[in-house]
């Protein structure tokens, strides 16, 4: 059998050609730094602000019995259509060790805001599409029945199945004296007509460790931390619907939003049932970017 | 050890490559030109109507007082979230750009702090303006605390015990 791997350099250089046109549209823009939530799987109900671009980069290692650990990354590039509406591309690959590095596909996401001022309650409706193979690895989400021994095989095994996919989120979420509170309900369909929907879950809580901005640009003032707890995992599907045969994760999320227009994001997942990995231990790095939209409008023509 | 040690540096060729390449380009050229920072003459002016949402605040929010009213820490840390959250589209110097209107204007400067208190966490969405409740109240009221600083007459009356506050604009 053919070790994946191996092909990676000979596709290098055209990845390097698309990330450096990505990064050349950036020339112009002016950075900004933003309130980013420490959160990795749930969403609050903030989105992009109009005309920015993020630029996300995470990744997630993650234990494995029965197999080797491995390593999943992703890159985002999160844009804010309007005020209401934020549009975003994933691309993901993983690293199993002790066997290969592969590309393992790319999602289309879309948030809605649904109301347009500030309630109790706030919600956003979610709509991804996924175009992805079965060693996909990120969890972004932890859907249906997964659990740990599905993502045993070898990536030369489970590089085989495609899947596409349509995920559905209502993202609630409310903010109130510093404190975020979000849950996401969540519900996944296979386009195969065989396949049945599955539902997942995701929940949070957030605050920042100081309500009040000091003065003073600084990169350790405590209002620039921002720290919580997730918990995420599937509920099974329509067939099948329940926490049996389902895995969960508890997680401490921290967030650092440097004045630098950095934003690092931390974040340990503990399995809670004999059906979850271990360990997730995750990290991310992003940077937002104003005035994107407004460029690339010029560059086509459009008034300034 | 062996997978651990891989956790920590970026993982597979693909994933170096990415952080290098982004890495290097934010640093280098993160900083460059801002866009729609036209400000003063060369700003566009912004209709009438753009201003039109401060009326839409409930009389209750237009009725709240500002906990950091006068208070000079608060306009220096308004200033620095200004800064860093609100300048790229109102302008470096509040005075607008083809993004945002500008913010010296009358209809801002006149208006209640929790007009603008309100307006500021519920934004104005179908003009663009998202809302801004994930800053926290303090952080919000000390933005608005700067914003009246732009017009420190406007400061002054509304706390008669404060002292006068220079504006610390660039």
């Amino acid at each position: 059998m053919r070790i994946i791997s191996q092909r990676i350099p000979r596709k290098l250089p055209s990845l390097a050609v698309i990330f450096i046109a990505l990064i050349s549209f950036l020339f112009c823009c002016r950075s900004s730094m933003a309130q980013e939530s420490p959160y990795i799987v749930t969403y609050d109900h903030y989105l992009e602000e109009p005309g920015s671009l993020e630029v996300e980069y995470f990744s997630t290692f993650g234990t494995q019995r029965g197999g080797n650990d491995f390593d999943a990354f992703w890159t985002e590039f999160e844009y804010g259509a309007t005020a209401w509406w934020t549009t975003e591309v994933y691309l993901a690959g993983q690293t199993t060790f002790n066997d290969s590095t592969i590309f393992t596909g790319f999602r289309w996401e879309n948030r809605f805001r649904l109301l347009q001022r500030e309630h109790l309650v706030n919600p956003v409706l979610y709509i991804e599409y996924e175009n992805t193979n079965a060693a996909d690895k990120i969890l972004k989400e932890v859907e249906g029945h997964d659990v740990e021994s599905d993502y045993a095989a070898s990536n030369a095994v489970l590089r085989q199945e495609h899947d596409h996919e349509l995920e559905m989120k209502l993202l609630l979420s409310s903010t109130f004296k510093g404190w975020n509170v979000a849950v996401n309900p969540i519900v996944t369909k296979n386009l195969l007509p065989s396949e049945p929907w599955e539902f997942a879950y995701a929940i949070g809580a957030s605050r920042p460790l100081a309500l009040k901005a000091s003065p003073n640009r600084c990169n350790f003032c405590r209002e620039n931390f921002i720290a919580g707890v997730e918990m995420y995992g599937g509920l099974g599907d329509a067939q099948s619907a329940g926490l049996h045969d389902t895995s969960h994760y508890l997680a401490p999320v921290v967030a650092w939003n440097l004045p630098s227009d950095w934003t690092v994001r931390l974040s340990s997942g503990f399995g809670l049932n004999d059906n979850s990995h271990r360990l997730l231990l995750r990290w991310g790095l992003s940077r937002e970017f104003s005035g994107f939209g407004e460029m690339v409008g010029r560059w086509f023509g459009g008034r300034p | 050890m062996k997978t651990l040690f891989a956790f920590f540096l970026p993982a597979g060729r693909i994933g170096v490559a990415t952080i290098g390449i982004v890495v290097f380009g934010m640093n280098v050229f993160g900083g460059a030109r801002a866009l729609g920072q036209e400000e003063g003459a060369a700003a566009p002016k912004h209709k009438r109507s753009t201003y039109a949402a401060l009326a839409e605040a409930p009389q209750k929010a237009k009725e709240r007082k500002n906990p950091f009213a006068g208070d000079t820490q608060a306009v220096a840390a308004g200033g620095k979230l200004f800064e860093q959250h609100c300048a790229g589209c109102h302008g470096e110097k509040a005075g607008g750009s083809t993004q945002g209107p500008s913010l010296l204007r009358e209809e801002v400067q006149q208006a209640t702090p929790g007009t603008l208190f309100w307006t500021l966490t519920n934004g104005v969405v179908r003009r663009g303006m998202p809302v801004w409740s994930k800053l926290p109240e303090p952080e919000r009221w000390q933005i608005v605390t700067f914003l009246h600083s732009l017009n420190s007459r406007s400061l002054n009356s509304q706390s008669p015990n404060s002292q006068p506050v220079k504006p610390i604009l660039h």
